[in-house]
Protein backbone atom coordinates (compact mmCIF):
# COMPACT_ATOMS: atom_id res chain seq x y z
CA UNK A 1 0.00 0.00 0.00
CA UNK A 2 2.67 2.23 0.54
CA UNK A 3 4.63 1.97 -2.69
CA UNK A 4 1.25 2.04 -4.40
CA UNK A 5 1.00 5.81 -2.72
CA UNK A 6 4.98 6.49 -3.41
CA UNK A 7 4.70 5.36 -7.22
CA UNK A 8 1.27 8.36 -7.37
CA UNK A 9 3.51 10.82 -5.47
CA UNK A 10 5.97 10.55 -8.34
CA UNK A 11 3.35 10.20 -11.01
CA UNK A 12 1.62 13.44 -9.56
CA UNK A 13 4.89 15.20 -9.55
CA UNK A 14 5.92 14.30 -13.11
CA UNK A 15 2.25 14.97 -14.53
CA UNK A 16 2.72 18.72 -12.93
CA UNK A 17 5.27 18.91 -15.40
CA UNK A 18 2.86 17.42 -18.53
CA UNK A 19 -1.16 19.19 -17.18
CA UNK A 20 1.20 22.24 -18.65
CA UNK A 21 1.34 24.31 -15.30
CA UNK A 22 4.84 25.52 -16.04
CA UNK A 23 3.75 26.45 -19.95
CA UNK A 24 1.14 28.67 -18.48
CA UNK A 25 3.26 30.05 -15.95
CA UNK A 26 5.74 30.94 -18.87
CA UNK A 27 3.01 32.17 -20.82
CA UNK A 28 1.60 34.15 -18.29
CA UNK A 29 5.01 36.02 -17.65
CA UNK A 30 5.57 36.66 -21.73
CA UNK A 31 1.93 38.10 -21.68
CA UNK A 32 2.94 40.73 -18.56
CA UNK A 33 6.59 41.18 -20.10
CA UNK A 34 5.27 42.82 -23.47
CA UNK A 35 2.36 44.55 -21.07
CA UNK A 36 4.95 46.42 -19.79
CA UNK A 37 6.93 47.09 -22.64
CA UNK A 38 3.13 48.72 -23.87
CA UNK A 39 3.25 50.78 -20.85
CA UNK A 40 6.75 51.64 -21.36
CA UNK A 41 6.33 53.24 -24.84
CA UNK A 42 3.13 54.73 -23.89
CA UNK A 43 4.57 56.63 -21.23
CA UNK A 44 7.09 57.69 -23.07
CA UNK A 45 4.48 59.28 -25.56
CA UNK A 46 3.02 60.77 -22.26
CA UNK A 47 6.17 62.30 -21.24
CA UNK A 48 6.75 63.94 -24.65
CA UNK A 49 3.35 65.73 -24.84
CA UNK A 50 4.41 68.89 -22.78
CA UNK A 51 7.34 69.44 -24.71
CA UNK A 52 5.67 69.04 -28.04
CA UNK A 53 2.71 71.37 -26.48
CA UNK A 54 5.24 74.23 -25.45
CA UNK A 55 7.15 73.96 -28.69
CA UNK A 56 3.57 74.35 -30.63
CA UNK A 57 2.56 77.03 -28.15
CA UNK A 58 5.51 79.34 -29.46
CA UNK A 59 4.05 79.19 -32.93
CA UNK A 60 0.23 78.82 -32.73
CA UNK A 61 -0.90 80.14 -29.37
CA UNK A 62 -4.55 80.81 -31.69
CA UNK A 63 -4.81 77.17 -31.57
CA UNK A 64 -5.75 77.05 -27.78
CA UNK A 65 -8.96 74.81 -27.62
CA UNK A 66 -6.64 72.20 -29.87
CA UNK A 67 -3.74 72.11 -27.35
CA UNK A 68 -6.50 72.33 -24.42
CA UNK A 69 -7.54 69.39 -25.53
CA UNK A 70 -3.77 67.46 -25.69
CA UNK A 71 -3.09 68.91 -22.62
CA UNK A 72 -6.46 67.44 -21.17
CA UNK A 73 -6.41 64.22 -22.86
CA UNK A 74 -2.33 63.63 -21.24
CA UNK A 75 -3.94 64.63 -18.08
CA UNK A 76 -6.12 62.03 -17.97
CA UNK A 77 -3.98 59.55 -19.00
CA UNK A 78 -1.92 60.04 -16.04
CA UNK A 79 -4.72 59.99 -13.88
CA UNK A 80 -5.30 56.40 -14.86
CA UNK A 81 -3.12 53.80 -12.53
CA UNK A 82 -1.15 52.25 -15.64
CA UNK A 83 -0.09 49.31 -13.05
CA UNK A 84 0.69 45.83 -14.65
CA UNK A 85 -2.43 44.30 -12.81
CA UNK A 86 -4.50 46.17 -15.24
CA UNK A 87 -4.95 43.39 -17.73
CA UNK A 88 -6.54 41.16 -15.05
CA UNK A 89 -9.10 43.94 -15.19
CA UNK A 90 -11.26 44.16 -18.35
CA UNK A 91 -13.10 47.39 -17.31
CA UNK A 92 -9.83 49.37 -15.96
CA UNK A 93 -8.29 47.95 -19.36
CA UNK A 94 -10.88 49.19 -21.54
CA UNK A 95 -10.27 52.35 -19.66
CA UNK A 96 -6.99 52.50 -20.11
CA UNK A 97 -7.41 51.97 -23.97
CA UNK A 98 -9.84 54.58 -24.10
CA UNK A 99 -7.81 57.15 -22.35
CA UNK A 100 -4.83 56.60 -24.79
CA UNK A 101 -7.08 56.46 -27.62
CA UNK A 102 -8.49 59.90 -26.69
CA UNK A 103 -4.92 60.89 -26.49
CA UNK A 104 -3.57 59.47 -29.63
CA UNK A 105 -6.94 61.54 -31.43
CA UNK A 106 -6.02 64.72 -29.47
CA UNK A 107 -2.57 64.60 -31.18
CA UNK A 108 -3.41 63.94 -34.76
CA UNK A 109 -5.85 66.63 -34.45
CA UNK A 110 -3.08 68.80 -33.39
CA UNK A 111 -0.67 67.29 -36.60
CA UNK A 112 -3.30 68.80 -38.66
CA UNK A 113 -3.52 71.84 -37.51
CA UNK A 114 0.22 72.44 -37.23
CA UNK A 115 0.06 71.85 -41.33
CA UNK A 116 -1.04 75.59 -40.74
CA UNK A 117 2.02 76.93 -39.93
CA UNK A 118 4.99 76.81 -41.85
CA UNK A 119 7.21 78.97 -39.75
CA UNK A 120 6.52 75.81 -37.06
CA UNK A 121 7.18 73.40 -39.01
CA UNK A 122 10.76 74.41 -40.14
CA UNK A 123 11.51 74.99 -36.71
CA UNK A 124 14.41 72.64 -35.84
CA UNK A 125 12.88 71.90 -32.06
CA UNK A 126 9.74 71.05 -33.52
CA UNK A 127 11.21 68.48 -35.72
CA UNK A 128 12.96 66.96 -33.59
CA UNK A 129 10.11 66.28 -31.24
CA UNK A 130 8.27 64.94 -34.38
CA UNK A 131 11.02 62.05 -35.22
CA UNK A 132 10.72 61.30 -31.45
CA UNK A 133 7.01 61.23 -31.50
CA UNK A 134 6.91 59.24 -34.59
CA UNK A 135 9.54 57.04 -33.58
CA UNK A 136 7.09 56.38 -30.19
CA UNK A 137 3.89 56.04 -32.13
CA UNK A 138 5.84 53.05 -33.65
CA UNK A 139 7.28 51.81 -30.73
CA UNK A 140 3.83 51.41 -29.16
CA UNK A 141 2.40 49.52 -32.57
CA UNK A 142 5.37 47.35 -32.33
CA UNK A 143 4.97 46.84 -28.75
CA UNK A 144 1.29 46.26 -29.14
CA UNK A 145 2.13 43.82 -31.61
CA UNK A 146 3.90 41.96 -29.22
CA UNK A 147 1.20 41.83 -26.79
CA UNK A 148 -1.30 40.83 -29.18
CA UNK A 149 0.59 37.85 -30.10
CA UNK A 150 1.37 37.14 -26.40
CA UNK A 151 -2.28 37.11 -25.47
CA UNK A 152 -3.16 35.14 -28.24
CA UNK A 153 -0.83 32.08 -27.00
CA UNK A 154 -2.02 32.32 -23.57
CA UNK A 155 -5.61 32.62 -24.40
CA UNK A 156 -5.27 29.38 -26.54
CA UNK A 157 -3.36 27.53 -24.45
CA UNK A 158 -6.12 28.30 -21.40
CA UNK A 159 -8.92 27.21 -23.53
CA UNK A 160 -7.61 23.72 -25.23
CA UNK A 161 -7.79 20.86 -23.56
CA UNK A 162 -6.25 19.56 -21.53
CA UNK A 163 -4.40 22.91 -20.29
CA UNK A 164 -8.01 24.59 -19.87
CA UNK A 165 -8.28 22.32 -16.89
CA UNK A 166 -5.80 23.43 -15.23
CA UNK A 167 -5.91 27.16 -15.63
CA UNK A 168 -9.56 26.36 -14.20
CA UNK A 169 -7.82 24.71 -11.22
CA UNK A 170 -5.65 27.45 -10.70
CA UNK A 171 -7.58 29.96 -11.92
CA UNK A 172 -5.82 31.38 -14.41
CA UNK A 173 -8.22 33.25 -17.01
CA UNK A 174 -8.54 34.86 -20.63
CA UNK A 175 -6.48 37.87 -20.85
CA UNK A 176 -8.34 41.36 -22.80
CA UNK A 177 -6.68 41.91 -25.74
CA UNK A 178 -6.75 44.95 -27.88
CA UNK A 179 -9.48 46.09 -29.77
CA UNK A 180 -9.31 48.50 -33.05
CA UNK A 181 -10.29 52.24 -31.36
CA UNK A 182 -12.11 53.36 -33.99
CA UNK A 183 -14.17 50.77 -35.29
CA UNK A 184 -16.60 52.79 -36.20
CA UNK A 185 -14.69 55.67 -37.93
CA UNK A 186 -13.13 52.88 -40.21
CA UNK A 187 -16.26 51.28 -41.04
CA UNK A 188 -17.86 54.67 -42.59
CA UNK A 189 -16.47 55.70 -45.68
CA UNK A 190 -14.98 59.30 -45.16
CA UNK A 191 -16.43 62.44 -45.86
CA UNK A 192 -14.62 65.01 -47.96
CA UNK A 193 -15.71 68.63 -47.53
CA UNK A 194 -14.10 71.18 -49.14
CA UNK A 195 -16.09 73.94 -47.25
CA UNK A 196 -14.68 73.86 -43.58
CA UNK A 197 -11.10 73.40 -42.46
CA UNK A 198 -9.85 70.22 -42.06
CA UNK A 199 -11.65 69.02 -38.85
CA UNK A 200 -11.33 65.04 -39.12
CA UNK A 201 -7.77 63.86 -38.28
CA UNK A 202 -6.26 63.10 -41.96
CA UNK A 203 -3.73 60.71 -40.50
CA UNK B 1 -15.19 24.83 -71.89
CA UNK B 2 -16.05 25.31 -68.73
CA UNK B 3 -13.60 23.02 -66.57
CA UNK B 4 -10.79 25.37 -68.75
CA UNK B 5 -12.67 28.66 -67.59
CA UNK B 6 -12.90 27.56 -63.91
CA UNK B 7 -9.13 26.61 -63.72
CA UNK B 8 -8.22 30.31 -65.18
CA UNK B 9 -10.63 31.78 -62.92
CA UNK B 10 -8.82 29.69 -59.91
CA UNK B 11 -5.42 30.42 -61.38
CA UNK B 12 -6.54 34.32 -61.46
CA UNK B 13 -7.55 33.83 -58.15
CA UNK B 14 -4.45 32.35 -56.58
CA UNK B 15 -2.89 35.04 -58.63
CA UNK B 16 -4.80 37.84 -56.60
CA UNK B 17 -4.09 36.42 -53.62
CA UNK B 18 0.04 36.46 -54.20
CA UNK B 19 -0.28 39.63 -54.93
CA UNK B 20 -2.36 40.07 -51.60
CA UNK B 21 0.73 38.57 -49.99
CA UNK B 22 3.43 40.12 -47.59
CA UNK B 23 6.36 40.80 -49.47
CA UNK B 24 8.67 37.41 -48.15
CA UNK B 25 11.92 38.69 -46.04
CA UNK B 26 15.08 37.81 -48.47
CA UNK B 27 17.19 35.66 -46.91
CA UNK B 28 20.30 36.87 -45.25
CA UNK B 29 22.95 36.56 -47.56
CA UNK B 30 25.29 39.40 -46.44
CA UNK B 31 25.39 42.60 -45.04
CA UNK B 32 24.22 44.50 -48.07
CA UNK B 33 21.62 42.39 -49.61
CA UNK B 34 20.19 44.34 -52.86
CA UNK B 35 17.15 42.72 -54.56
CA UNK B 36 16.69 45.62 -57.07
CA UNK B 37 20.02 45.69 -58.47
CA UNK B 38 21.05 49.15 -57.76
CA UNK B 39 24.19 48.64 -56.44
CA UNK B 40 27.12 47.48 -58.55
CA UNK B 41 29.74 45.02 -57.32
CA UNK B 42 32.39 47.62 -56.38
CA UNK B 43 30.07 49.54 -54.45
CA UNK B 44 28.68 46.08 -52.05
CA UNK B 45 32.44 45.10 -51.66
CA UNK B 46 33.27 48.32 -50.15
CA UNK B 47 29.92 48.71 -47.78
CA UNK B 48 30.30 45.07 -46.62
CA UNK B 49 34.09 45.99 -45.83
CA UNK B 50 33.23 49.32 -44.02
CA UNK B 51 30.59 47.28 -42.47
CA UNK B 52 32.78 44.45 -41.36
CA UNK B 53 35.43 46.13 -39.94
CA UNK B 54 32.97 48.01 -37.69
CA UNK B 55 32.28 44.76 -36.23
CA UNK B 56 35.97 43.91 -35.55
CA UNK B 57 36.15 47.20 -33.80
CA UNK B 58 32.71 47.40 -32.03
CA UNK B 59 30.82 44.43 -32.34
CA UNK B 60 27.81 46.35 -33.64
CA UNK B 61 26.48 44.40 -36.74
CA UNK B 62 24.66 46.64 -39.14
CA UNK B 63 23.31 45.65 -42.19
CA UNK B 64 21.82 47.28 -45.23
CA UNK B 65 18.56 45.90 -47.50
CA UNK B 66 17.74 47.27 -51.15
CA UNK B 67 13.85 45.96 -52.09
CA UNK B 68 11.52 47.48 -55.09
CA UNK B 69 8.14 47.68 -52.88
CA UNK B 70 6.94 47.21 -49.44
CA UNK B 71 3.46 46.46 -50.42
CA UNK B 72 0.88 45.87 -48.98
CA UNK B 73 2.76 46.50 -45.86
CA UNK B 74 4.21 50.48 -44.50
CA UNK B 75 7.87 50.58 -44.39
CA UNK B 76 7.72 50.04 -40.65
CA UNK B 77 5.80 46.97 -40.71
CA UNK B 78 8.14 45.47 -43.25
CA UNK B 79 11.53 46.39 -41.12
CA UNK B 80 10.32 45.25 -38.32
CA UNK B 81 9.55 41.88 -39.67
CA UNK B 82 12.95 42.30 -41.42
CA UNK B 83 14.65 42.70 -38.01
CA UNK B 84 12.76 40.19 -36.33
CA UNK B 85 13.93 37.36 -39.06
CA UNK B 86 17.54 38.57 -39.22
CA UNK B 87 18.13 39.18 -35.63
CA UNK B 88 21.37 41.46 -36.75
CA UNK B 89 23.36 42.52 -33.23
CA UNK B 90 24.67 40.81 -30.76
CA UNK B 91 22.63 39.06 -28.09
CA UNK B 92 21.57 40.70 -25.11
CA UNK B 93 23.75 44.19 -26.26
CA UNK B 94 21.03 44.67 -28.75
CA UNK B 95 23.42 46.37 -30.86
CA UNK B 96 22.42 46.03 -34.48
CA UNK B 97 21.09 48.61 -37.00
CA UNK B 98 19.15 47.99 -40.20
CA UNK B 99 19.36 50.77 -43.58
CA UNK B 100 15.79 49.44 -45.38
CA UNK B 101 15.24 50.83 -48.67
CA UNK B 102 11.95 50.50 -50.82
CA UNK B 103 13.04 52.06 -53.76
CA UNK B 104 9.75 52.11 -55.84
CA UNK B 105 7.99 53.13 -52.91
CA UNK B 106 10.64 56.36 -52.49
CA UNK B 107 10.39 54.91 -49.04
CA UNK B 108 13.82 54.47 -46.58
CA UNK B 109 13.61 53.64 -42.86
CA UNK B 110 16.42 53.11 -40.40
CA UNK B 111 15.91 50.54 -38.08
CA UNK B 112 17.71 50.53 -34.72
CA UNK B 113 18.17 47.34 -32.02
CA UNK B 114 17.35 48.39 -28.70
CA UNK B 115 21.33 48.76 -27.30
CA UNK B 116 21.60 51.53 -30.44
CA UNK B 117 18.62 53.64 -29.14
CA UNK B 118 20.82 55.75 -27.18
CA UNK B 119 23.56 56.55 -29.59
CA UNK B 120 21.49 56.08 -32.91
CA UNK B 121 17.94 57.87 -31.63
CA UNK B 122 15.08 58.66 -33.40
CA UNK B 123 16.36 62.30 -33.81
CA UNK B 124 19.99 61.43 -35.25
CA UNK B 125 18.44 59.01 -37.49
CA UNK B 126 15.81 61.30 -39.09
CA UNK B 127 18.64 63.58 -39.29
CA UNK B 128 20.95 61.17 -41.00
CA UNK B 129 17.92 60.28 -43.32
CA UNK B 130 16.70 64.03 -43.93
CA UNK B 131 20.07 65.32 -44.49
CA UNK B 132 22.80 62.92 -45.84
CA UNK B 133 20.78 59.84 -47.62
CA UNK B 134 17.55 61.74 -49.25
CA UNK B 135 19.73 65.04 -50.92
CA UNK B 136 21.80 61.91 -52.74
CA UNK B 137 18.45 60.08 -53.13
CA UNK B 138 16.57 63.12 -55.00
CA UNK B 139 19.80 63.16 -57.63
CA UNK B 140 19.12 59.91 -58.18
CA UNK B 141 22.77 59.05 -56.06
CA UNK B 142 21.77 55.99 -54.55
CA UNK B 143 25.40 54.12 -53.84
CA UNK B 144 26.40 57.72 -53.00
CA UNK B 145 23.48 58.02 -50.54
CA UNK B 146 23.47 54.45 -49.20
CA UNK B 147 27.33 54.80 -48.69
CA UNK B 148 27.48 58.48 -46.86
CA UNK B 149 24.19 57.24 -44.88
CA UNK B 150 26.28 53.85 -43.67
CA UNK B 151 29.45 55.58 -42.81
CA UNK B 152 27.36 58.13 -41.14
CA UNK B 153 25.53 55.61 -38.99
CA UNK B 154 29.00 54.12 -38.31
CA UNK B 155 30.42 57.11 -36.85
CA UNK B 156 27.69 57.44 -34.57
CA UNK B 157 27.92 54.06 -33.34
CA UNK B 158 31.78 54.70 -33.05
CA UNK B 159 30.79 56.97 -30.55
CA UNK B 160 28.85 54.82 -28.35
CA UNK B 161 30.53 53.14 -25.44
CA UNK B 162 29.64 49.41 -26.34
CA UNK B 163 30.76 45.89 -24.67
CA UNK B 164 33.95 45.47 -26.46
CA UNK B 165 33.77 42.80 -28.85
CA UNK B 166 34.54 39.35 -27.94
CA UNK B 167 38.71 38.38 -28.88
CA UNK B 168 36.75 35.00 -30.40
CA UNK B 169 33.05 35.29 -30.47
CA UNK B 170 32.52 32.04 -31.50
CA UNK B 171 34.27 29.65 -28.87
CA UNK B 172 32.68 32.46 -26.37
CA UNK B 173 28.86 31.91 -27.85
CA UNK B 174 29.99 28.41 -28.02
CA UNK B 175 30.96 28.52 -24.37
CA UNK B 176 27.93 30.42 -23.11
CA UNK B 177 25.50 28.71 -25.25
CA UNK B 178 26.42 25.23 -24.10
CA UNK B 179 26.18 26.22 -20.25
CA UNK B 180 22.93 28.53 -21.33
CA UNK B 181 20.52 25.79 -22.37
CA UNK B 182 21.97 22.42 -21.08
CA UNK B 183 23.16 21.11 -24.32
CA UNK B 184 23.39 17.45 -24.13
CA UNK B 185 26.89 17.67 -26.47
CA UNK B 186 28.39 19.48 -23.06
CA UNK B 187 26.99 17.02 -20.76
CA UNK B 188 27.92 14.29 -22.97
CA UNK B 189 31.56 15.70 -23.10
CA UNK B 190 31.51 15.61 -19.54
CA UNK B 191 30.40 12.75 -18.86
CA UNK B 192 33.29 10.99 -21.06
CA UNK B 193 35.95 13.23 -19.60
CA UNK B 194 34.74 13.40 -16.29
CA UNK B 195 33.54 9.96 -16.42
CA UNK B 196 36.54 8.36 -17.29
CA UNK B 197 38.54 10.62 -15.00
CA UNK B 198 36.59 9.63 -11.78
CA UNK B 199 36.57 6.23 -12.56
CA UNK B 200 40.52 6.01 -12.53
CA UNK B 201 40.37 7.52 -9.35
CA UNK B 202 37.47 5.77 -7.57
CA UNK B 203 37.35 2.43 -9.41
CA UNK B 204 34.69 1.65 -11.62
CA UNK B 205 31.24 1.31 -9.42
CA UNK B 206 32.70 4.75 -7.00
CA UNK B 207 33.35 6.97 -10.25
CA UNK B 208 30.42 5.82 -12.08
CA UNK B 209 28.51 6.83 -8.73
CA UNK B 210 30.57 10.15 -8.44
CA UNK B 211 29.82 10.97 -12.15
CA UNK B 212 26.18 10.66 -11.86
CA UNK B 213 26.22 12.70 -8.91
CA UNK B 214 28.08 15.53 -10.50
CA UNK B 215 25.77 15.38 -13.56
CA UNK B 216 22.70 15.24 -11.66
CA UNK B 217 24.36 18.18 -9.98
CA UNK B 218 24.71 20.55 -13.43
CA UNK B 219 21.69 19.19 -14.42
CA UNK B 220 19.39 20.64 -11.31
CA UNK B 221 21.28 23.83 -11.87
CA UNK B 222 20.70 24.02 -15.44
CA UNK B 223 17.15 22.89 -15.56
CA UNK B 224 16.15 23.41 -12.42
CA UNK B 225 13.39 20.47 -11.95
CA UNK B 226 14.84 17.65 -9.92
CA UNK B 227 12.80 15.04 -11.91
CA UNK B 228 15.08 15.40 -15.24
CA UNK B 229 18.44 16.16 -13.30
CA UNK B 230 17.80 12.72 -11.29
CA UNK B 231 17.09 11.20 -14.73
CA UNK B 232 20.36 12.89 -16.37
CA UNK B 233 22.07 11.78 -13.27
CA UNK B 234 21.13 7.70 -13.61
CA UNK B 235 21.70 7.90 -17.36
CA UNK B 236 25.47 9.47 -16.42
CA UNK B 237 26.10 6.53 -13.91
CA UNK B 238 25.12 3.92 -15.95
CA UNK B 239 27.07 5.18 -19.26
CA UNK B 240 30.04 5.49 -16.85
CA UNK B 241 29.79 2.04 -15.94
CA UNK B 242 29.12 0.42 -18.94
CA UNK B 243 31.36 2.87 -21.29
CA UNK B 244 34.16 0.50 -20.44
CA UNK B 245 36.14 0.02 -23.53
CA UNK B 246 35.87 3.78 -25.28
CA UNK B 247 38.27 5.65 -22.71
CA UNK B 248 40.55 2.31 -21.58
CA UNK B 249 41.00 2.72 -25.16
CA UNK B 250 44.20 5.14 -24.88
CA UNK B 251 46.11 4.84 -21.98
CA UNK B 252 45.75 8.23 -21.13
CA UNK B 253 42.34 8.31 -19.89
CA UNK B 254 40.83 11.45 -18.93
CA UNK B 255 43.85 13.29 -20.61
CA UNK B 256 43.13 11.65 -24.47
CA UNK B 257 39.61 12.58 -24.35
CA UNK B 258 40.31 16.11 -22.77
CA UNK B 259 42.65 16.86 -25.42
CA UNK B 260 40.72 15.63 -27.79
CA UNK B 261 37.41 17.55 -26.96
CA UNK B 262 38.85 21.03 -26.76
CA UNK B 263 40.94 20.35 -30.26
CA UNK B 264 39.34 23.10 -32.14
CA UNK B 265 36.15 21.32 -33.31
CA UNK B 266 34.21 23.91 -31.61
CA UNK B 267 36.26 27.14 -32.60
CA UNK B 268 36.67 25.69 -36.27
CA UNK B 269 32.99 24.19 -36.67
CA UNK B 270 31.74 27.93 -35.87
CA UNK B 271 30.26 30.30 -38.80
CA UNK B 272 33.89 31.86 -39.01
CA UNK B 273 33.61 31.89 -42.84
CA UNK B 274 33.03 34.89 -44.91
CA UNK B 275 28.71 34.30 -44.40
CA UNK B 276 27.43 36.37 -41.92
CA UNK B 277 24.46 35.52 -40.06
CA UNK B 278 22.68 38.11 -37.55
CA UNK B 279 23.68 37.08 -33.72
CA UNK B 280 20.33 37.34 -31.95
CA UNK B 281 20.10 41.07 -31.34
CA UNK B 282 16.03 42.42 -31.10
CA UNK B 283 14.48 44.89 -31.72
CA UNK B 284 11.90 47.15 -30.63
CA UNK B 285 10.50 49.50 -33.17
CA UNK B 286 13.29 52.25 -33.17
CA UNK B 287 14.36 54.57 -35.51
CA UNK B 288 12.75 56.66 -37.91
CA UNK B 289 11.53 57.04 -41.40
CA UNK B 290 11.77 59.36 -44.36
CA UNK B 291 10.77 59.51 -48.49
CA UNK B 292 12.23 60.91 -51.43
Amino acid sequence: MRKFWTVLATLATLSLTNCGYNAIQSNDEQVKSSWSEVLNQYQRRADLVPNLVNSVKGFAQQEKDVLLGVTNARAKVGSIQATPDLINDPGAFAKFQAAQGELSSALSRLLVVTENYPQLKSDALFRDLMAQLEGTENRITVARNRYIKAVQDYNVQIRSFPTNLTAMAFGYKEKPNFSVDNEKEISTAPKVDFNQSPAAPAK
Amino acid sequence: MIAARLSLLALLVGWAFAALADVAVPPLTGRVVDQTGTLSTSDIASLTRTLSDLETRKGSQVAVLLVPTTAPETIEQYSIRVAEAWKIGRKRVDDGALLVIAKDDHKLRIEVGYGLEGALNDVTARRIIDEIIIPRFKTGDFAGGVSAGVDRIVGVIEGEPLPAPAAKPQLDFGLSDLLDRFNPVFIFIVVLVGGGLLRGLFGRLMGSVATGGLIGLIAWFAVGSLVVSVIAGLIAAVFTMISDGISTAGPGGGGGWSSGSSGGSWSGGGSSGGSFSGGGGSFGGGGASGSW
